[in-house]
This record gives C-alpha cells, structure tokens and sequence, in this order.
C-alpha cells in the first residue's frame, strides 16, 4: 500500500478501530462469529470480560469512545475464536486508565489457551502482562527474553542503541 | 367529482406499489455494493418472460410459474454476481455501469429474437380483473391490490432480513467496509453474490406481476429502469420504506398526471422526481444516522 493509499484509507474509516459504523456493538460483536469457528468465547463471555460494552450493547459503534472502541474491535476478534490474537498499539491515543482497563483483561485470554502477539510502544505496561519479550532495532531482534528478565536500561539499549 | 380524485389517488397508490417493487431491488443492490444495475429494468422484463414461456409450453398459470421463475432469477443473479459483476468492482462507478449497459442490450436483443416485438401479456383469466365496488366513482382491483400488498411485504421482509438476520447483519457489515469483513471471516464476493441473488428474486416477482398487469413488450426495459430510479430517488436510499413510499408517491403522480391530460401522467411522474432532486437532493425519506 503507498502512503497516499493508506492516507486515503484512514480518510474512509476515520475511527481508527474500523468498527462496522452502521452495525450497534452487539452486532459488531456477532459479525465476529462469521468464522464458524467454534470456541469459548461468547458475548455473554464478552460482556464480562469488559463491562462497558454490555453498557452500550444497543449503542452505535460510532459514538463509542476510543477505549471502548478498542475494546469492542478486540471483543469482535474474539468472537471468532481464534487461536493467535495480533494487537497493534493498544495504547495508541488511549488515556492511561483505559490502557490499564484493557491490558487488565489480558490474561483472562491467554489463560484460555489464546496466544497474543503485541506491539507496543507503552513498554511499562506491555511487559507486566507479556511473557516472552522481543525488542526490535532495524527489523532485526536486538534483544529477547522471558519478560521479568528484561530491565528497562537493557531495553533502551535494545532499541536505541545506546 | 372528489370520489374521481379518490379513485384516481388509489389508482395511484396501488400503480406506486409495482414501482416500489422495482425500485426495492435496485436500492438493495445500490446499498450493498454501490452498484448501478443499468439492466435492472430489462432483468425485471425477462422474470415476464420465463413466466409466459412456463405458460407457453407447460400451460403454468402465471403464479404457478412464479416459484420456478423467482428461483431461477435468483440463480440468474447469482451467477451473475460471481462470474462477471465481482470483477467490475473496486474499480470505480464506470465499469459495473457499462457491463450492466451491456447487459441491458444484450437482454434486449435476446428476447426480441426470441419472442418479437409484438406485445405479449400473461393471462390470468378473471383473477385480474375482478374488484370490489366502493360507491360509484371508487373501484379496487383485486389484482392490483394484490401486488400492492406483496410490495408491502417485501418491504416488512427485506427490513426484516437486514435489521434481524445474521444474513442482513453480514450484508450491512460488507456495505460499511468490504477489507474489515474479511478479517473476521466474511467472504464478501459471496455476499454480494446473495444480494444480487436476492435482488434479482425480487425483480422476477415484479416482473411477473407487471407481465399480469399489463402488456410488455422486449423494449419497456429502460422504462421500468427509470421509474425504479425515479422511486429511490425521490424515497431515499435509507431504507426499504423509503423506497417504498417513493413508488408510491410516483404512482400518484402519474395517475394524477393522466387524469389531468392522459399525455400528462409520465410526465407529471418526471416533474415530481426533478422537484424532489431540486429541493431535497437526498431524498423524502434519508437515513437517520
């Protein structure tokens, strides 16, 4: 894709979450299970999960706030039972205590069997929910390891080279 | 003389049902996939078709014929979909316009080949010309207000189908955004392959209830296409209500229109539709978002 095209794609979707603007959260959700694949997840898993979107099931996908738009893009994910999750920046233009909601329902997946993929910029909150750790320098891995083992000046040297 | 305008304004709003029916097919397959069927008219003729050559050779009365005919147009439109229209999409508005103008000739042509120019019509012996005397200047048709009730379903079945249904909620999904579907397990050139189908059952319906109605001839095509487009554009593109009220408002222009002058009615139909884009570009009846 050239940066005009993706210029253009963040013009036609401009909630970022890519949410299905027409559809309530409810049925963000459900479209979700369009993979057939058959798991534990469940709206009503769902909803427990985060709270919040049980609070605006009936709402439109488009007067959700970031946090909770986040939220339902990953509750729609879940929905179609995958195996491997991959997030991109969770934190990306999120208040900190919405970071901190979301990363808290993290290992409620992975205790499930799911496997997560993160990238993110937040290290702090990344590695208190991460297992293995992978620092990336010129798109080559300049350090990895179990995530309690790797300190923050260690990291820093990873990825600034410093 | 009031009870003559009343007759006139029925007349109008059951004439309006028809092209509600038309112009439903049209706004399903424009919402789903921004797509122009420029033979949606000449499709619409050819469900006609089927069922007259069903009579023809079966000697199937016109609705036994319509399962067969609504089935086989789905098929159509399946096919359709899937073998040429999925490859004209993502290209830009010209491209679905000129195959779906090609396909328009080619209907065309192929029906004058097979069945004339002559007018045909499909009989249904008394079932379409009975009605129920109301006073002296009032008089419904049976027949006609059939259609307008099928109309009135499909409408309630087709809001049904996109509000309630996994169905409808997938085809919504697909309309918002084709590239996010796909990630969560849509396959959307299948979906557009079940709209079209879809569409195109609607259109076999309404064509055999046209071919009911009144006579038809292989060249009516582009006007069915045009009230069907005058029907969206005057109800809106947001729902299926809409559309509907929009049908039924055009009817009753041109009925009015005839009973005013009978050179008057189409055009009367026409003014409505330029005022309506005149003065509210979006339509009588938008989506509320």
């Amino acid at each position: 894709m050239t940066p005009l095209g993706d210029a253009l794609r963040e013009r036609r979707w401009p909630e970022g979450r890519r949410l299905f603007p027409s559809l309530s959260v409810e049925e963000n959700l459900l479209v979700g299970r369009s993979t057939g694949r058959s798991g534990p997840w469940t709206l009503a898993r769902v909803y427990a999960l985060f709270p919040r979107l049980d609070e605006r099931r009936r709402s439109s996908a488009t007067l959700l706030s970031g946090g909770e738009q986040q939220m339902a893009a990953i509750g729609r994910a879940l929905m179609g039972n995958p195996r491997l999750l991959l997030c991109d920046e969770i934190s990306l233009g999120l208040a900190p205590i919405v970071v901190k909601a979301i990363y808290d329902a993290l290992p409620a997946l992975t205790r499930e069997g799911l496997s997560l993929v993160i990238v993110e910029q937040d290290i702090g909150t990344a590695l208190a929910v991460a297992q293995r750790a992978w620092c990336f320098q010129h798109g080559r891995i300049s350090l990895s390891g179990p995530a309690d083992e790797l300190t923050r000046d260690a990291i820093s040297r990873a990825y600034f080279g410093l | 003389m009031l009870g003559e305008w009343l007759n006139t304004i029925v007349q109008g709003v059951l004439l309006g049902g028809l092209y509600g029916m038309f112009a439903m097919g049209l706004s399903l397959i424009w919402g789903v996939m921004r797509l122009v069927n420029i033979a949606h008219g000449d499709f619409i003729l050819l469900g006609a078709y089927i069922a007259l050559a069903f009579g023809e050779t079966a000697g199937l009365h016109p609705l036994a014929a319509l399962p067969a005919v609504v089935a086989l147009m789905f098929a159509l439109g399946y096919v359709l979909q899937r073998g040429v229209l999925n490859r004209t999409l993502g290209k830009g508005l010209l491209p679905p316009l000129l195959v779906t103008f090609g396909l328009s000739i080619v209907v065309q042509n192929l029906l004058l080949q097979f069945y004339s120019a002559d007018s045909k019509a499909l009989s249904a012996e008394s079932l379409t010309t009975a009605s129920l005397r109301l006073g002296d200047a009032l008089a419904i048709g049976w027949f006609p207000l059939g259609v307008f009730l099928v109309a009135l379903l499909m409408g309630l079945g087709l809001q049904f189908l996109f509000a309630r249904t996994a169905f409808g909620r997938a085809l919504r999904a697909t309309s918002d955004d084709q590239e996010t579907v796909q990630l969560v397990g849509v396959d959307e050139r299948k979906m557009y392959a079940l709209a079209m189908g879809l569409a195109f059952a609607t259109m076999g319906l309404a064509g055999v209830l046209l071919g009911m109605r009144t006579s038809f001839s292989p060249t009516d095509g582009p006007a069915n296409l045009l009230f069907a487009f005058e029907a969206v554009v005057i109800g809106g593109l947001g729902s299926f209500w809409g559309t509907f009220a929009g049908g039924i408002l055009l009817g009753v222009a041109q009925s009015v229109g005839f009973r005013l002058d009978p050179g008057w009615g189409l055009l009367v139909g026409h003014f409505v539709f330029l005022a309506v884009l005149l003065f509210k570009p979006e339509g009588l009846f938008p989506k509320t978002r």
